[in-house]
């Protein structure tokens, strides 16, 4: 695309080039003035809690959303002058299934495909494919209707893809699947990857962004507020290990004071207390070395879960 | 218990209703005015101008003017149209779009109890919407006598339950709606237009005559009608054949309606 | 995938004012045809039973009740068989009946409940194309409607002038003002129960518009306000056409028309706009 793009100079042109970027609706600020870029071949994910604004972001890089303030280029264009153009390169999968409920599976794809003014023929070529790479080449002729939520979900993702997307746009692929259909997609979604195409993703799940996101920026409340790969963010925002203490009901208040000086930093919530430190084991026999009996002791590896407290004083899922 | 239970249904329903009752009874009103004056005084006059009908009434008609023909006939087949209407999409919605009946059913109240109950609703529903069209007749002047048009009004309901009956028991064995657009163009629709609402079978061909017999909206129109002028002294054996068609109808669809909406709910 | 090119040309100027009347790309806007036409693949019975609902009305009206009127003034004042009469205005209602249901129901549905419109908005289309393929829909289906109609009218005697031919474009002309129309409507309803409206109007309209008999009968002014009705511009139309009683005021009824159709995919494609790409 020969558009004056306004991607900062010098290196990768970004795909995706935000700056300043807001959306209001009304008076409220569902996104705040956010900056970042996405490069080529790269998977981006937006972590975030419930009303974050993820999917308001989304929607702009989708070009279904006007821009309220702030510059935004996908793919070097502008998508309030080249909305149609954009969208012919982009494959969406939002944030809820939106099938055509009247078709069946490879009539979905290929009339999908019609939007994008694929021929008929390539358009069944590409369906036969597509149902084969999401495992659900053996329902074809079915109704939507009958497919259970992961099987839409995976439709509604190789739908996405009729068009040979330069970029993939997914709001909360997984959320709503049991942990084996979670799989199955992290594991279609990472063969796109090795394939070039460039990723962008929304999730509230730590464990799915650092399965599939090279670099990820943290929002809350419109804003975004740590930005980095998952290892990175886990380096800066938190330690090595976590050890996680279940006191009785109605103990943990009085023995928080005991707790004082055996790690890090402490994190107290309502049903746990997070303490974090290099090594979590040392932790524990601290915790034990001065008298206190908690019911339960969990060592684990920090996570982005863990990230988010860190950043928000919140919980990631309430 | 079980009459305690039809009447939860029934409740429900009529609270249900009390959303959309401004809007309904407005238009149960409408209906009536609109076509009472469209058909019955616009279209009457060119009927009536071509009898050359006097103060006598039309010789055409058996001696009543157009409008007084069609009243009595258009109540009982605008009651079937509601009740076509009243036992399609709202049984749908409780089995399938917002799968209410599923709800009742795991409280004391049974699939017959929702049946039975539904099916009164509808009775009362059709009852209103009579009511209301035979008010707007009186107000047209278009009854030889009020008392005799009140006397149709449970004919027209009980036509409309021989349709509503049938209809639920249908409705209960669909998956989703899209049988019913079917059901009013092949069955609800051409009945309208056929079954001497608008003009009296005589003159059609010995064939029709004779289907319209299998037509419980004839039946319905016919009886309402005898009823309205007068008439059923004349002929009270056909009368009672009218009925019992009714009858038959709205008895045989109770039965099947139940039956089918306990297969359909309890598996 | 890199490299897979752009098939949407960048809009120039042609293209821009069109977008500003809200009239969309036909060459996008066929795709909601395609779509519509497939899904009609799995139900084609129901769009086949839409044919018989105007011949059950000729029949009851035309041949029924027209033993009981015999026959009226049409247009020039000439006595017509009442069927002759009744069966263009019944060709009218069905073509206005069909854009309305394809134009308020279907496209309220896909618009407000099965957030249909928000799938295809996240394609190249646009709002504009989307009114403008669905119209376009509603006017093959109506098309087919109408074909048929005609067909059994002339099969019946029905039609006496060999203007008859112009009815078919007329009734798609009809279908395109009632379709715009209805689908501009639908764009202001939230729920359900608004759709009711749309009865409300159209119901009164098709009993009083000099559909089953002159309008004449009315005292002056309700008949003036009766002849500005787009159904009853529709009825004459086609009245005029199938007796031949042609002359100019038809030009009127088709520009009315036209702009009503017009003004109905504007209304569409900004509410459509302003409502999904929030
Ligand atoms: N069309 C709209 N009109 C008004 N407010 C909106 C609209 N869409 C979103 N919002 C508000 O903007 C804020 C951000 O919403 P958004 O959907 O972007 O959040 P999210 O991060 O995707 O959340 P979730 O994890 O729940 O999907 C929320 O407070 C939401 O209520
Ligand atoms: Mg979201």
């Amino acid at each position: 695309m020969a558009q004056p793009s306004a991607a900062s100079a010098a290196d990768v042109p970004s795909l995706i080039h935000a700056r300043g970027l807001t959306k209001r609706f009304g008076s409220f600020m569902a996104v705040d003035g956010i900056d970042f870029d996405v490069a080529p071949g790269e998977s981006f994910g937006f972590l975030g809690p419930n009303g974050a604004g993820k999917t308001s972001t989304m929607r702009m890089i989708g070009a279904v959303s006007p821009v309220s303030a702030g510059t935004l280029r996908i793919l070097g264009m502008d998508p309030g002058r080249d909305g149609a153009r954009i969208r012919a390169r982009l494959g969406v999968v939002p944030q809820q299934d939106n099938l055509d409920v009247d078709l069946t599976l490879r009539e979905n794809l290929i009339v999908y495909g019609r939007y994008f003014d694929i021929p008929w023929a390539e358009g069944a070529r590409r369906a036969d494919e597509l149902l084969d790479f999401a495992q659900l080449a053996d329902r074809r002729d079915t109704q939507v209707e009958s497919l259970s939520g992961g099987m839409k979900r995976r439709l509604t993702i190789a739908r996405a893809m009729i068009n040979q997307p330069d970029v993939l746009l997914l709001d909360e692929p997984t959320t709503g699947l049991d942990p084996q259909a979670r799989h199955i997609l992290w594991d279609r979604l990472y063969g796109l990857k090795q394939r070039g195409v460039t990723l962008v993703l929304t999730t509230h799940y730590m464990d799915e962004a650092q399965q599939l996101c090279d670099r990820l920026v943290v929002m809350d409340k419109g804003r975004i507020v740590a930005e980095g790969s998952p290892n990175s963010l886990i380096a800066q925002y938190t330690t090595r290990e976590v050890t996680e203490l279940r006191f009785p009901v109605g103990t943990q208040a009085a023995a928080l004071p005991t707790l004082e000086g055996l790690a890090d930093r402490i994190e107290v919530l309502p049903d746990r207390v997070l303490m974090y430190a290099e090594d979590g084991e040392v932790v524990a026999e601290g915790v034990h070395a001065r008298g206190l009996h908690p019911e339960t002791v969990l060592v684990r590896r920090s996570t982005l879960e863990d990230v988010f407290l860190r950043l928000t004083g919140r919980s990631l899922i309430d | 218990m079980a009459a305690s239970s039809i009447a939860r249904v029934f409740e429900h329903q009529a609270l249900v209703y009390r959303r959309t009752l401004r809007g309904s009874l407005f238009s149960s009103f409408l209906n009536p005015v609109l076509y009472l004056a469209a058909m019955g005084v616009g279209l009457g006059m060119f009927v009536d101008r071509a009898a050359a009908a006097g103060a006598a009434g039309n010789p055409a008609l058996g001696g009543v003017t157009y409008l007084q023909y069609l009243a009595p006939g258009l109540l009982a087949a605008t009651v079937m149209q509601s009740a076509a209407l009243e036992s399609t999409h709202p049984i749908m919605g409780g089995i399938v779009y917002h799968r209410i009946y599923y709800a009742m059913i795991a409280t004391p109240i049974s699939a017959r109890d929702i049946a039975l109950g539904t099916l009164a609703w509808i009775t009362a529903r059709l009852t209103m919407i009579a009511v209301i069209f035979a008010v707007v007749v009186l107000a047209f002047g278009a009854a030889p006598s009020a008392g005799l048009l009140l006397a149709a009004i449970p004919v027209a309901v009980l036509t409309g339950m021989a349709f509503a009956a049938p209809i639920v028991a249908f409705a209960a064995t669909q998956r989703n709606g899209e049988a019913f657009p079917a059901v009013f163009r092949f069955i609800t629709t051409p009945l309208f237009l056929l079954s001497g609402t608008f003009f009296p079978l005589d003159g059609l061909p010995a064939p029709v005559q004779a289907a319209a017999w299998l037509s419980p909206l004839w039946h319905g129109i016919a009886l309402a009608r005898s009823i309205a002028f007068g008439a059923v002294g004349s002929n009270p054996g056909l009368a009672l054949d009218h009925l019992a068609v009714l009858l038959l109808f709205a008895g045989g669809g109770t039965w099947l309606a139940v039956r089918n909406l306990q297969r359909r709910l309890v598996k | 995938m890199a490299g897979s090119s752009s098939t949407v040309p960048a809009p120039g100027g042609f293209a821009r004012l069109r977008a500003r009347m809200g009239i969309g790309s036909w060459r996008r806007g066929i795709h909601m045809l395609e779509r519509n036409a497939m899904v009609y693949r799995h139900t084609w019975l129901i769009l086949f039973s839409g044919f018989f609902e105007p011949v059950f009305l000729l029949v009851g009206m035309g041949f029924g009740l027209g033993g009981l009127v015999g026959s009226v003034n049409g247009p020039g004042g000439v006595a017509v068989p009442y069927a002759v009469f009744v069966a263009p205005a019944l060709l009218a209602s069905s073509a206005m009946n069909g854009a309305i249901t394809e134009g308020s129901w279907n496209f309220f549905w896909k618009f407000r409940e099965d957030r249909f419109y928000e799938t295809v908005l996240s394609t190249p289309l646009s709002p504009n194309d989307i009114a403008l393929g669905e119209l376009g829909w509603a006017l093959v289906r109506g098309g087919l409607y109408s074909m048929g109609f005609l067909v059994i009218m002339a099969l019946m005697g029905l039609v006496t002038s060999p203007w008859a031919i112009l009815a078919f474009p007329a009734a798609l002309v009809v279908g395109f003002g009632f379709g715009g129309a209805a689908m501009g409507a639908a764009t202001f309803m939230r729920t359900w129960q608004d759709l009711d409206f749309v009865s409300m109007a159209t119901v009164p309209m098709l009993l009083l518009s000099g559909t089953f008999y002159p309008v004449d009968v009315y005292p002056d002014a309700l008949r003036v306000l009766i002849q500005l009705t787009p159904l009853y511009q529709g009825v004459d139309m086609l009245r005029k056409l199938t007796t031949g009683a042609v002359d100019a005021s038809i030009l009127v009824h088709v520009a009315y028309l036209l702009i009503l159709g017009l003004v109905g995919l504007s209304v569409v494609g900004r509410r459509v706009g302003r409502t999904l790409l929030s």
